[in-house]
């Protein structure tokens, strides 16, 4: 049993959804509300990990932080090393990977709300912050939670990004996902069955939770 | 699609605006708040501008001090009643919120919901939240978009007692939009109304819906029965006149209108104001008895719709009880007796 790469893959999630629940929600804010004409272009680029191949985009996460490129030089500048096959990069490539599975399921929490309650927040004397905060927020709990979750559970099971922008280190970059290929190559099944089953009940004791606590009843329907 | 074109001034007190569907109310409501911005023109309530487009001032939504009530209500179903009061009412201490929600609420009679949710109450209780909500924050003009029509008679009539009550202390505009000829003359102490984006008429309900000047406006206001006609008589010894409809030989006494003998007019009835008989009647004072068939009777609601053919086709609202009384089927003889003074003249 690789604690060790189970240990990594966990937090390794939870980092991304965090950074993920700060970053992605006023990208969503903005694709539900904005009426630029230029929208849908941002909306693919979003979209683009849910058909890309993970190997296609860990190459080109590759690229861009190697230690030829403009990045790549700026890390080694302030740590002394590179960027590629760390920890941290693993982080960037996942952020990347799971953006829309935080994205989406928050964008359809607020196009769901009813218009006019963001209308009368207005009429009210609020701005929009407050509107977003005392509203639109509450009022789209479920989809922000979905979307917390969801970049979790993806960032837990990633393997091909992981794969080629961690390159393997044990301690450093091998996930779980990554530990059990090993195992699994190496013959070790038996091995390969302890984690692999470790990381399935974790997963959906995660899952289980969330949607259960999904029932309370502050997580009212927004429409009339 | 239309443009709305509207000049108005509107004083303390409650103008009602009044015009069919997609005449453009809302529209003109929502940009008073600034949630639309017109193309052109200005809006000001007294002394302060709140849009002008030639010096390209548009305060926004939240700096605008309105008061609105929305056709959904737009209650926050996440808060209760008491939260939904204060919400607008952040720059004052928590003593004093609370104390203006409670002073507000009992104004509005909801003040033993305070605690429960916008789900948790009546349809009649929700609506005086909305208006309660809308008017804490002490606004300068109050925007109302239907706000009673789902509501029966008895519980409007309340709320609307409620408001002019709130209104004599304090005294701001408020703009009623509705399409209901009842809230009209219940409510208004001034009525606008609006057909294609377009004011019509301006003036006090009994003017303007009673004695509509123009067809469009006849039809707003509720006229189902409008013919062309043709002067055949004009006594102006006793102000009236008379006309025969549609070419037929129906003829109605009327009130005396410009037209000579000869001139073609249109003339205006309501359904409501037309009697029926099913035996020739006498000794009425009622001028015009005038005799055909019921060519259909059709329930809508309280009121059935009748369709009676005497050489032009008149529609007449009568109650089942009457249907039901007279024997009236499809077939059948009747006399409709319409008096001078429910006969309008109207431009076309």
């Amino acid at each position: 049993m690789d604690w060790t790469a189970i240990a990594l893959s966990v937090r390794l999630a939870a980092l991304v959804a965090a950074i993920l629940l700060v970053l992605a929600l006023p990208i969503a804010y903005w694709l539900t509300f904005s009426r630029w004409r230029g929208k849908f272009a941002v909306e693919a680029v979003v979209a683009l990990p849910l058909v890309l191949p993970p190997t296609v985009l860990g190459f080109y996460v590759l690229l861009a932080i190697g230690s030829r490129s403009p990045i790549g030089r700026l890390w080694t500048a302030w740590t002394g090393h590179g960027l590629a096959f760390t920890f941290e990069a693993l982080v960037l490539a996942s952020m990347l990977y799971s953006l829309p599975f935080a994205v989406q399921p928050m964008s359809a929490a607020f196009a769901q709300l009813d218009h006019s309650l963001l209308d009368a927040s207005a009429t009210l004397g609020a701005g929009t912050w407050r509107t977003f905060a005392r509203v639109v927020l509450p009022l789209s709990a479920e989809g922000v939670i979905a979307g917390l979750v969801l970049s979790f559970a993806h960032t837990l099971g990633e393997f091909g990004v992981v794969l080629m922008v961690g390159g393997n280190l044990p301690g450093v970059t091998r996930t779980v996902s990554i530990a059990i290929y090993d195992q699994v190559q190496s013959l070790q099944y038996d091995a390969a069955n302890r984690t692999a089953f470790a990381l399935l009940a974790f997963s959906f004791l995660v899952l289980a939770l969330v949607y259960a606590l999904l029932r309370k009843p502050w997580a009212v329907a927004p429409l009339r | 699609m239309f443009t709305l074109d509207v000049t108005m001034t509107a004083p303390s007190g409650i103008t009602i605006l009044f015009g069919p569907s997609g005449s453009g109310k809302s529209t003109l409501l929502r940009s008073v708040a600034g949630l639309v911005r017109p193309d052109a023109g200005s809006i000001a309530i007294g002394n302060r501008i709140l849009f002008d487009a030639s010096s390209g001032r548009d305060l926004p939504v939240r700096q605008r001090r309105v008061g609105y009530v929305f056709q959904q209500l737009a209650l926050f179903p996440h808060l209760s009643v008491g939260d939904n009061l204060t919400y607008g009412l952040r720059d004052r201490p928590v003593g004093v919120r609370r104390e203006q929600a409670c002073a507000i609420a009992e104004s509005f009679r909801i003040q033993h919901v305070l605690a429960r949710r916008p789900d948790a109450i009546s349809g009649g209780e929700r609506q005086r939240t909305a208006l309660a909500r809308s008017l804490v924050t002490n606004p300068d003009v109050l925007l109302l978009d239907e706000p009673l029509s789902a509501l029966d008679h008895a519980t409007q009539s309340r709320i609307i007692d409620d408001l002019r009550a709130w209104n004599t202390s304090h005294v701001i505009p408020i703009l009623y939009v509705t399409h209901a000829h009842r809230e009209v003359f219940a409510l208004g102490d001034r009525v606008v109304v609006l057909d294609r984006g377009r004011i019509v008429a301006n003036g006090i309900p009994h003017e303007v819906l009673d004695l509509p000047e123009h067809e469009g406006l006849a039809r707003i206001a509720g006229f189902e029965n409008v013919f062309d006609g043709v002067v055949t008589e004009r006594r102006p010894d006793v102000g009236t006149m008379h006309c025969t409809l549609g070419g037929s030989a129906t003829e109605l006494e009327v009130p005396l209108a410009r037209g000579e003998l000869g001139a073609p007019v249109r003339v205006a009835v309501r359904a409501g104001d037309i009697l029926l008989a099913n035996e020739a009647p006498r000794g009425l004072s009622a001028r015009n008895i005038i005799h055909g068939r019921v060519v259909s009777l059709l329930r809508e609601g309280p009121t059935v719709v009748a369709r009676v053919d005497t050489g032009v086709s008149f529609v007449v609202h009568v109650t089942p009880a009457a249907v039901e009384a007279l024997g009236l089927v499809p077939g059948r003889q009747v006399w409709l007796i319409i008096k001078t003074y429910s006969c309008r003249i109207v431009l076309a």
